[in-house]
């Protein structure tokens, strides 16, 4: 089981949250000319990394808001929890 | 390669078995091959026995991390089955039944092939008219497929929830008589068996480090036992491939999720097919020791730590008592957990890359033991041609770009929704 600090709400089990994944993903800029390549890179390309993981999650059965979470992902250890909107280390 | 038989066992029996050749050599790497195939799983080691078999390259190494068969083909749940809609995944998988069929012949290794049928259960009448598009795709694609009805269902498994009141009650299923199980560590073993006694280098404990690539070329690969060149370099590396593409400054289409499988304490022989659960995503057969074993939902996020996280566990055995009550009165014996490289679209990967003489075979999701054979001859054809076979055309890395997507469940890229 993993235990989520919710900036909002405090120390949650997994249980509550839904995973929205990779955090670091941009979409690219409204209103820009914009390449296939890039769309491909948004919409299908991810790093995955072995280690330290920026993620998305939602705390559905909480607050409902979303957040951000750095996970290592083969320890499954979580370092720090970030408002949607906070910027990350 | 001592051939084996009843004869060969009866011999050995008068020496107390203590004579068996080894089944495969531990050689030290040479300094250089014509082809280095990444990972010892079962695609590895299928790759390098049909580049021996079919194309006469023998010059071949597998290089494995741990060793043979300790990844996902010693993890899964056996099944297999060819029971897809689209056609690239259906004739793909068609072609790989033809070789399930004949592979403890073909690989003089008994592979314990049960063709015992899979069953898809249905729970609404939306869900029938589903099945039987699906069951009609397969069948114009020469898959064998029947639809039954409620009390077909029940006839072959009446321990399931016939009861009234259900909350997903069964409403019928879409069988494939043809699939079935097989002895999954058989099929990794007989595999490195042929491939080693056609001269194909087995090189366990051998991590791979880095690459060397010259001029968009491949030329070697670093390991944990020495540099070694390569003309060719295959990756068949599952959970692991995107650690590998980092060193090779690639970013794919793929994401490493958990999942688990779990075995009850064996029991008397009760299940004759593979059963799915059509509420969710829970599926169990029998195996020959008696033991139920079960799987289901990945554990939905990103994950490299190949064992599992209990509330995934206990929302898969949920369906699985919703669908088979009886489970519910088992113990659980062993759970364990496998990496699957996800990719974007749910289908596999094997094609060339943009490094001359790269290849690529990853991809496989939750479903890659079944493609074992399929994956090992198509790849092996891919490298050793320098192009794609038919077969595998449509798994290509460009479909990404192009927007030819095999999305056989139409989940799109959130691969941790099931």
């Amino acid at each position: 089981m993993l235990y989520i600090f919710c900036p909002h709400c405090g120390l949650r089990s997994q249980n509550e949250f839904a995973y929205g994944g990779d955090a670091t993903v941009k979409r690219p800029e409204l209103n820009k000319e914009i390449s296939d390549q890039e769309w491909n890179n948004f919409v299908y390309l991810r790093k995955s990394p072995r280690g330290k993981h920026l993620e998305l999650w939602h705390h559905i059965s909480g607050c409902r808001q979303w957040i951000k979470v750095e996970r290592d992902t083969s320890t499954h250890e979580i370092f720090k929890t970030y408002k949607a909107d906070e910027l990350t280390e | 390669m001592q051939k084996y038989s009843v004869f060969s066992l009866i011999k050995n029996a008068f020496s107390d078995h203590q004579n068996w050749e080894v089944a495969w050599k531990d050689p030290t790497p040479k300094k250089e091959y014509d082809v280095i195939i990444i990972g010892g799983g079962g695609h590895g080691l299928a790759t390098a026995y049909y580049l021996a078999k079919e194309h006469n390259i023998t010059n071949v190494a597998i290089i494995e991390k741990g060793w043979i068969g300790g990844g996902n083909v010693g993890r899964n749940t056996t099944i297999i089955r060819s029971n897809y809609m689209h056609d690239d995944n259906a004739l793909f998988s068609e072609f790989g039944m033809d070789l399930w069929r004949k592979m403890s012949q073909d690989l003089n290794y008994n592979v314990m092939f049960s063709p015992r049928g899979i069953i898809n259960l249905a729970h609404s009448d939306a869900q029938m008219n589903a099945y039987s598009r699906r069951g009609n795709s397969m069948r114009l694609n020469g898959i064998d497929a029947v639809l039954l009805n409620r009390e077909e269902v029940q006839k072959r498994i009446p321990m399931a929830d016939f009861s009234d009141n259900v909350r997903f009650p069964i409403f019928g299923g879409l069988m494939q008589p043809s699939a079935g199980t097989a002895r999954h560590d058989a099929v990794a073993w007989g595999y490195a068996r042929q491939a080693d006694s056609m001269g194909v280098d087995i090189i366990q404990n051998c991590e791979v480090t880095g690459f060397d690539v010259n001029n968009g070329k491949i030329v070697g690969v670093r390991t944990s036992k020495g540099d070694i060149k390569a003309k060719k370099v295959g990756l068949c590396v599952a959970g692991s491939t995107n650690i590998l593409a980092e060193m090779l400054n690639m970013t794919l289409p793929i994401e490493t999720h958990l999942l688990q499988a779990c075995v009850s304490e064996p029991v008397k022989p009760l299940l004759d097919h593979v059963v799915t659960f059509g509420a969710g995503h829970f599926y169990c057969s029998q195996s020959d020791k008696g033991e139920m074993v079960m799987g289901g939902d990945l554990d939905g996020y990103n994950s490299y730590s190949q064992r599992g996280n209990l509330p995934t566990l206990q929302h898969v055995l949920t369906e699985g008592i919703a669908m088979f009550p009886f489970l519910s009165k088992l113990k659980m014996l062993r759970t364990w957990g496998g990496i699957m490289d996800m990719s974007m679209d749910g289908s596999p990967i094997i094609d060339k890359t943009h490094i001359d003489g790269l290849y690529l075979n990853c991809g496989w999701c939750y479903g890659g033991f079944k493609a074992t054979p399929a994956s090992g001859w198509t790849f092996a054809h891919t490298i050793a041609q320098d192009r794609v076979h038919e077969l595998n055309s449509g798994y290509s890395l460009n479909r990404f770009n192009t927007g030819d997507l095999i999305d056989e469940k139409g989940l799109g890229t959130k691969t941790w929704i099931s």
